[in-house]
């Protein structure tokens, strides 16, 4: 199948009509893409319904009047901080990300260019992490976090990160660090850099494409992240956004007001960030996960 | 190796930093301190390992033989927790049943099914890139949100499936989620959709994009048709990525937790009582920390041994260029 069209010539016969067998694939794809957007329009159409439309039948598939005002009125559920979860998340996004990105670089830095005992063992080590299942660390991780007074704050779940990372983003950045010419060091040691600035000024400003791959994969984890929200945060008001959406999950209705189309409109909003995010840096992030199969 | 280091008195150098220098596996002063400049970058990651790695794995091992309330010391019970696992828990084996029968399922279904879009994909066609971000969107909606639209998707009465198999003229279609028989298939499908367009068909699309066009040319010539192409050149050519991936995914498939947890909670009456949702229950509803430990660790031995079988049978299909085989 992969090299059906791949030896015969692109795309048009010479009469410049489209292929019989392309049209077939075309609608294959086309019938896929109804499969995989399929929720997620409905979702976009429950969430700018009326409450009368949410319980009719038949569904109806679209609500006569768009009712956008939903997007607004979200804000102002009675026991559901849909902002403030917004904000909880942003912060925790953002540290998140920054120790990634900063943390595993630097760490990557020291893999890639320096030579010392037992540095090929804990690379080792770093890889073998990755197939390990959370649930084992995630008990004794609690009890720490416990023991530190960490629980219902946010540190639990940015903190960690400002350690390294992740394995995987530390074996991303290696690799990339790795792809660059070693003479852009030596000329700047010969020219009396230290290797802080080497790394500063010289090899950091050349793996943008790798540091915002890695960006924007911690980007996409951590807002989506549940299990950790899960464990460590019990107050309404210190959940993240994906605590928070199974949280409102459990409101069908406040004070007899049905809530549903409030909560699509919520879970609409959860998935923007990352499907914005997605758009902008689609390239990077596609090379980034093909790196993480073909190298590893 | 590095250049700039200088001919430096070796008998003197040597002597004063030498238990240093054989410590850190250097021979010129110059390399230690290159050595020790290497570490300290490795540092937050030398500490992260030991305090959210290294340690934690030791205390959850220790942790599996005591009985432990978070409050309180951690009182040794030797194999009680494993004995209890194993033959006085209920849920114990029916949870691990439902997890295989996951994996079995949800498996080779995301993997072939990730395939073949990839195929699809690859084919070169105009608005590729389109159909690509498409069908990668499950894969951007948090899990939380997707497990909530699946709930509304698959309400028996208002939904739009049933609404959908009714006009097919389906009389009794399944209540999905809410059904104690169809629970576990209905989370089963959701994980499957959920998975196809994500990481997966990205990875198999590069390894497909890297197979060189000559291998086509010349299995052309030698007259090879579609399937026999698929079957000699890209099949062995994207190997790598095959075992790769089908780690991954039964790693994916064996923690399964969130949509179940958001979707069923488990139920109804325990259809979808996955044994991650055994392990979090314990651990962090009831706070049995020994015994959540111990739950943890089964599963990580099940997990490792899958893996080191996979990694020792891939010997046998797996093939890697230049060498082996």
């Amino acid at each position: 199948m992969a090299q059906l069209s791949t030896s015969i010539p692109q795309q048009r016969d010479s009469g410049g009509k489209i292929r019989a067998s392309q049209l077939l694939l075309y609608l294959v794809l086309i019938l896929l893409a109804f499969l995989f957007g399929f929720p997620l329009f409905w979702t976009l159409s429950m969430s700018l319904k009326t409450p009368a439309e949410l319980f009719a039948f038949p569904p109806p598939l679209l609500p006569e009047v768009p009712q956008w005002q939903n997007y607004i009125n979200l804000f102002f559920v009675p026991r559901i901080p849909v902002a403030r979860w917004t904000l909880n998340s942003l912060f925790v996004v953002f540290m998140t990300t920054t120790g990634t990105v900063i943390t595993a670089s630097v760490v990557a830095y020291s893999f890639a260019r320096f030579q010392y005992r037992g540095r090929d063992i804990l690379f080792m080590i770093t890889l073998a992490t990755i197939m390990l299942p959370a649930q084992v660390t995630l008990i004794p991780q609690f009890v720490l976090f416990h023991k530190l007074g960490w629980i219902n704050t946010h540190y639990p779940l940015w903190v960690p990160h400002w350690f390294g990372g992740t394995a995987f983003g530390i074996f991303l950045m290696r690799q990339f660090i790795l792809s660059l010419p070693r003479e852009l060091d030596e000329a700047a040691l010969i020219d009396g850099a230290s290797h802080f600035r080497i790394f500063w000024s010289i090899l950091l400003p050349l793996c943008g494409p790798a540091l915002a791959t890695l960006g924007i994969i911690t980007l996409i984890d951590s807002w989506s992240d549940f299990v950790n929200p899960l464990i460590y945060l019990n107050s309404p008001e210190k959940f993240t956004i994906s605590i928070g959406l199974q949280f409102f999950k459990n409101y069908p209705d406040i004070g007899g007001e049905p809530t549903q189309h409030l909560l699509m409109a919520a879970c609409i909003l959860a998935a923007i960030p990352t499907i914005t995010i997605f758009f902008v840096g689609q390239r990077y992030f596609v090379q980034g996960i093909a790196t993480s199969g073909l190298k590893g | 190796m590095e250049i700039g280091a200088k001919p430096l008195d070796s008998s003197r150098a040597s002597s004063r930093a030498g238990w240093l220098s054989r410590l850190v596996g250097a021979k010129t002063p110059y390399q230690t301190r290159s050595a020790l400049l290497g570490y300290l970058f490795a540092l937050p990651w030398i500490l992260g390992l030991v305090i959210f790695w290294g340690g934690p794995i030791l205390a959850s091992f220790y942790f599996s033989f005591t009985e432990y309330a978070v409050l309180g010391a951690p009182k040794f019970i030797g194999l009680d927790n494993y004995v209890q696992a194993f033959s006085g828990d209920d849920l114990f084996w029916p949870s691990l049943g439902r997890t295989f029968y996951f994996t079995i399922i949800f498996v080779p279904t995301a993997i072939i099914g990730s395939l073949v879009l990839a195929i699809l994909l690859n084919q070169k066609l105009k608005g590729t890139n389109i159909f690509r971000t498409i069908f990668f969107i499950p894969h951007l909606i948090p899990a939380v949100a997707l497990a909530v639209l699946w709930i509304y998707l698959l309400q028996p009465t208002l939904g739009p499936i049933n609404h959908f198999l009714r006009q097919l003229g389906v009389d009794n279609p399944p209540d999905w989620l809410a059904g104690r028989n169809s629970a576990l298939y209905s989370v089963t499908i959701i994980n499957v959709w959920a998975a196809l367009g994500g990481n997966t068909m990205l990875i198999f699309l590069a390894g497909l994009q890297g197979v060189p066009e000559e291998l086509y040319d010349a299995a052309t010539i030698d007259g090879a048709g579609v399937w026999s192409k698929f079957r000699h050149v890209t099949l062995p050519m994207i190997s790598p990525v095959v075992l790769f991936n089908l780690i991954l995914a039964i790693i994916a498939s064996l923690k399964v937790f969130t949509t179940a947890w958001v979707a069923t909670q488990g139920g109804p009456a325990y259809a979808t009582w996955f044994f991650a949702l055994h392990i979090y229950n314990q651990a962090f509803l009831y706070f049995r920390m020994g015994y959540g430990s111990a739950l943890a660790w089964i599963l990580a031995t099940i997990l490792i041994c899958f893996t080191l079988f996979q990694l020792w049978s891939s010997k046998r299909w797996v093939h890697y260029e230049g060498g082996g085989g």
